[in-house]
């Protein structure tokens, strides 16, 4: 399964370049949101896949069963879905004022725009 | 105890110096001065322990990981340094009260100076290497903000970053020196690797070090090439010229080749470096400063000279040549200090500092006067003042220097004629004949004005009368501790006739002569040219290397900074498909088999979607296809790690993936497509790359599935989660008890990112006021949004 | 019509469950799935929907505060939860538990608290800064 995981990361991570390579700055956002989630899942494929039950201990034992699903690379998951939410939501709305003040989201446009102000 | 508060008492008053400072009325100085006389008073309970060979140390743990440690160690030559630091802070303190008395930045002032104070206390009483270095970094700081204090004025700003500029390239070639000392020997400790001196000599780093030390104590003590500096920083105001520009800073550089004296001296290649570049330096420093008639300028040169002197004095390294050193240091402390604040009382009272200008002073500032008058005699050294044992020993150590007497000795003796001669300019001229129309202004100074010269000068007498005094106390442990043994000597004023006597005979009957042909000398077009190249000339130099490394920079940044954020990427993403693909080569991992393993129906299923909705994103044009397609991939990977045993996860993406989609449709709502694109060649590139980099992602992931899997901090929590977090879900209870520190850093960032983007919506613009009439927004023009909004933003940017 | 009835319905019933849910989540976080983020953005998506349903004001409305104070005391309370340990001479972030009646209660918990009103803060900061920065995104509260 995991090689499997390996290529499908293998190919969002080209699709989330190839989006960040783009002149439209959505464009560009989109790519991050895919090229987080395919590292999501690196990290997930990295920490070993198991069909095995959640990391969870179940009540009345001390420790966990054998063979549950490792929760090391879960936690870490978790805090960079959080943190890239953080970072999508500030990126988007700062476009959106970029796109009120220059009247476009064209980084090229943006570029030669500033370029020329100076 | 004793050391703590020697280094860290200066720190304290610069900390509270500012807000003290309105209360305190004129006593300003008198008042601060006490804290440097208590330091001097808590030193000199310390020489007798010293004197009778013992050391003092005092160590606190920092980063003890990397042998770091916040140590201070006090031996002779600490002790010189840190008595003269501290006494000559005191005469300093109190005459900055009165020269800078009603300054609107007096409190700021005295802050500065004690933070050097401290700063340079410091340094001296460093144990550790990186101690050592930080003290020597924060003297250089200071330095700066105490050159550029009128920072009002263009002049004091240039000197200011030229101070800086060129002492802080030599504190980071003395950084690496320590670096490499410590990869030499194993430890950053100094008293330690004061031991290892046979080991550092024969060490393959030996040569390295010795250039790097060399680096930061010649641009540190104005060595030649780089002393332009130290003329140009006379801009401070002269409490701050006397102190760090003659007596202390510049002679942090002195410090550091006599602390490394016994490991690093005694080889060919110190002796004839640091010999050599100190002659040069004294020699032509010296003849430069009768080139001047600005009295700062003058003392500035002639501080020069003394440097030169100490660090050949160094690098010939005999015996009788470090006592000279050390008594040197002493001498030139005493006499220069009171010059310099003598011309600067003169230039308090009638603001000019011209040699050619100034006459009859004598009349009018007595006690000035007089302190200038000995000081400067000292200076050129005649019987019976300090500066005249100083310069004894100094011949001594020349004509007993076997490898070369007669080139040494010239050298020193010609530079003193010099020295002579500036002694004569600096006192004649200023003081003797009557009043002007430029000195008949001038008031007698105030007490803060004239005590500290007198006590100095005073000092100059006393202890040329009685050098002997000094042999014990302090010339005998500093020299031993330079030297790494133990020396007994005997300074006296009278040896009888030698010819140490006749080499000052001759000296001072040079020094005549040069002083009465000053006119023709200062005007002759030989010295004008010398002046033009060593001293202006470097200054031009300096500029030239400024202006070449910016140059280099704006190109560098016009090459690689060009504002295409799509350029950077491309960049950085190529490099690191070469160096990973680089890398598979060389360790030979070139797939191999791919065995796709045992897969259901579903998770295929889920895979393909996951990659089938990212990859719809670069084929939809419309925004809400495009966030559809997204969502698509979005949700399949919750579901996949649903699968795999991840319910938080699971749960977590979709709520995230819900709130994505939200806020995507919010903001594009109001946000037209792009119509320009990618040349086809652009986008061949782009995709290029872009598979590049998916397939040396998608290699590694495969590389390290390869490897056997271990897990040990995994373990470790899921056996700990119960036992030591009282949690039975694992993941959540890394999240806040085992790893929270994390997750706390992680929660300022969202909490930074909320804030961020509460003031990107609220800042600049009003909300737009004809919203509410207008009902229908899909026909409202996107072109039209940004210039009603933006308008009302404009307004505060040109305002301010 | 961007307003609909069935949305402002069904928003009235599901937002109070929702933040039933929320909090139960939140609390059972520490020994089944959930957890305080997830916990704070079930609660920051009610109100969201409620703001969607009925205008940001009324959303503000219902929430009482600001989300800036909400991101303000999340921090707040994790930080105190992280200092609690050292008046006891502990370490920073060392877990604290307490036993009342078979209820366990410790520092870690409220870090989750912590984080909880933190993210709910976070989420709505944006969703109702940008609605009242261009507020024909969401449907005119006065027709209804």
């Amino acid at each position: 399964m995991e090689t499997l995981i390996a290529l499908v990361t293998g190919t969002m991570v080209a699709v989330g370049v190839y989006l960040l390579l783009q002149r439209d700055l959505v464009r560009k956002i989109i790519g991050v949101v895919v090229l987080s989630n395919s590292i999501h899942l690196l990290i997930f494929a990295m920490g070993r896949m198991t069909r095995a039950s959640s990391p969870l201990i179940p009540p009345g034992q001390k420790y966990p069963p054998e063979g549950i699903a490792n929760p090391l690379s879960q936690a870490l998951i978790l805090t960079a879905i959080v943190i890239g939410f953080g970072l999508l939501a500030f990126s988007l709305v700062l476009i959106y004022r970029l796109y009120q003040s220059r009247g476009t989201v064209d980084a090229d446009a943006i570029i030669e725009a500033t370029l020329g102000d100076e | 105890m004793g050391l703590l508060f020697v280094v860290f008492s200066g720190f304290l008053l610069a900390l509270v110096a500012p807000w003290l400072t309105p209360h305190t009325g004129r006593a300003a100085g008198w008042l601060y001065g006490l804290l440097p006389a208590a330091i001097t008073g808590v030193l000199a309970s310390f020489l007798g322990r010293i004197a009778a060979g013992g050391t003092m140390q005092q160590s606190y743990t920092w980063v003890p990981g990397l042998d770091v440690n916040l140590s201070f160690y006090l031996d002779g030559l600490s002790l010189l340094f840190a008595l003269l630091i501290s006494g000559i802070g005191t005469l300093i303190f109190v005459y900055a009260g009165a020269y800078l008395r009603g300054h609107h930045h007096l409190g700021r002032f005295f802050s500065y100076l004690s933070m050097f104070m401290a700063a340079m206390l410091g340094l001296v009483l460093a144990d550790n290497l990186i101690t050592f270095y930080i003290f020597f970094e924060l003297t250089s700081f200071a330095s700066f903000v105490l050159i550029g204090f009128n920072h009002d004025e263009a002049p004091s700003r240039r000197a200011a970053w030229q101070a800086l500029l060129v002492t802080k390239a030599g504190g980071l070639a003395l950084l690496v020196g320590f670096v490499l000392m410590q990869q030499a020997t194993g430890t950053f400790q100094i008293s330690a690797l004061l031991e290892s001196g046979d080991l550092l000599r024969e060490h393959r780093f030996y040569l390295p070090i010795v250039l790097l030390l060399l680096a930061g104590a010649f641009t540190k003590s104005a060595q030649f090439p780089f002393y332009f500096w130290l003329p140009n920083a006379m801009e401070a105001p002269t409490p701050v010229s006397a102190y760090l520009h003659s007596a202390t800073m510049v002679k942090a550089g002195i410090y550091v080749l006599a602390r490394f004296h016994p490991v690093l001296a005694g080889t060919d290649l110190w002796m004839w470096t640091v010999g050599g570049i100190g002659a040069a330096t004294m020699l032509l420093s010296a003849w430069l400063a009768l080139q001047y008639t600005d009295m700062k300028a003058i003392l500035a040169y002639t501080t020069i000279m003394a440097l030169g002197l100490l660090t050949m004095l160094l690098g010939l390294g005999t015996e009788v040549a470090v006592e000279a050193a050390m008594v040197f240091v002493l001498v030139h402390a005493f006499y220069k200090a009171a010059l310099f604040m003598a011309a600067g009382a003169i230039d308090h009272e009638v603001h000019v500092r011209d040699v050619t200008k100034l006459r009859g002073l004598w009349q009018r500032m007595p006690l000035t006067g007089a302190a200038a008058g000995l000081a400067a005699v000292s200076m050129a050294g005649l019987p019976p003042f300090f500066g005249f044992v100083g310069k004894e020993l100094v011949y001594k150590a020349a004509t007993a220097f076997a490898p070369a007497p007669a080139v040494v000795t010239g050298a020193s003796v010609l530079a003193n004629v010099a020295l002579v001669a500036a002694a004569g300019l600096l006192l004649l001229r200023p003081f003797r004949g009557s009043v002007n129309e430029i000195t008949e202004a001038a008031h007698r100074p105030a007490p803060g004005l004239w005590f500290g010269p007198v006590v100095l000068a005073v000092g100059s007498v006393g202890l040329g009368l009685a050098p002997w005094l000094l042999d014990h106390a302090v010339l005998g442990p500093s020299a031993g501790a330079v030297l790494g043994a133990t020396v007994e000597p005997h300074l006296a004023l009278w040896h009888g006739l030698t010819l140490e006597l006749g080499l000052s005979a001759l000296t001072v009957a040079g020094g005549v002569a040069a002083y009465l042909s000053w006119t023709a000398l200062h005007t002759s077009a030989p010295f004008q040219q010398l002046e033009r190249w060593l001293g202006t000339g470097l200054d031009h130099g300096y500029d030239h290397v400024v202006d070449g490394l910016l140059a280099m920079g704006r190109w560098q940044t016009r090459l690689l900074q060009n504002g295409v954020l799509r350029r950077y990427l491309s960049t950085v993403l190529v490099a690191t498909i070469g160096l990973v693909a680089g890398a598979f080569y060389h360790y030979g991992f070139f797939g191999g088999p791919i065995a796709v393993g045992e897969v259901t129906a579903y998770e295929w299923i889920l895979s393909l979607l996951a990659v089938g909705g990212a990859v719809g994103t670069l084929f939809f044009r419309e925004r809400i296809s495009l966030i559809t397609s997204l969502g698509v991939s979005g949700f399949s990977i919750a579901l996949l790690f649903l699968t795999f045993g991840a319910p938080d996860l699971a749960k977590t993406q979709f709520l995230i993936e819900t709130l994505t989609v939200i806020l995507v449709v919010l903001i594009l709502t109001g946000v037209s497509q792009v119509e320009g694109s990618l040349t086809p060649t652009q986008k061949v590139a782009n995709g290029a790359v872009a598979v590049g980099t998916g397939a040396v992602v998608s290699g590694l992931v495969l590389a390290v599935l390869k490897l056997p899997f271990e897990n040990p901090m995994g373990e470790y929590y899921a056996q700990k989660t119960y036992v030591e977090g009282q949690g039975r879900n694992i993941v959540n209870t890394i999240l806040v008890d085992f790893r929270a520190l994390d997750t706390l850093g992680e929660i300022t960032v969202l909490l930074a990112a909320g804030f961020g983007i509460y003031a990107l919506l609220r800042l600049g613009t009003a909300p737009d006021p004809n919203a509410e009439n207008d009902p229908a927004p899909e026909d409202a023009s996107p072109q039209s949004e940004p210039i009603e909004s933006s308008a009302p933003e404009q307004t505060p940017q040109q305002v301010s | 019509m961007r307003h609909s009835v069935i949305l402002r319905t069904a928003a009235r019933l599901l937002v109070p469950l929702m933040l039933l849910f929320s909090v139960f989540l939140l609390l059972r976080g520490h020994n089944e799935t959930g957890g305080g983020f997830i916990g704070g953005l079930v609660a920051g998506i009610s109100f969201a929907l409620y703001a969607i349903a009925y205008g940001t004001a009324a959303s503000r409305a219902a929430l009482r505060t600001t989300p800036q104070q909400l991101m303000a005391v999340g921090l707040g309370i994790a930080v105190v939860s992280a200092l609690l340990p050292l008046l006891g001479g502990g370490a920073l972030l060392e877990g604290l538990w307490v036993q009342w009646q078979g209820i366990k209660l410790g520092s870690p918990v409220l870090f989750d608290v912590g984080v909880y009103l933190l993210v709910i803060g976070v989420t709505l900061v944006v969703i109702y800064e940008l609605e009242e920065h261009n507020p024909r995104l969401f449907p005119d509260v006065s027709l209804g």
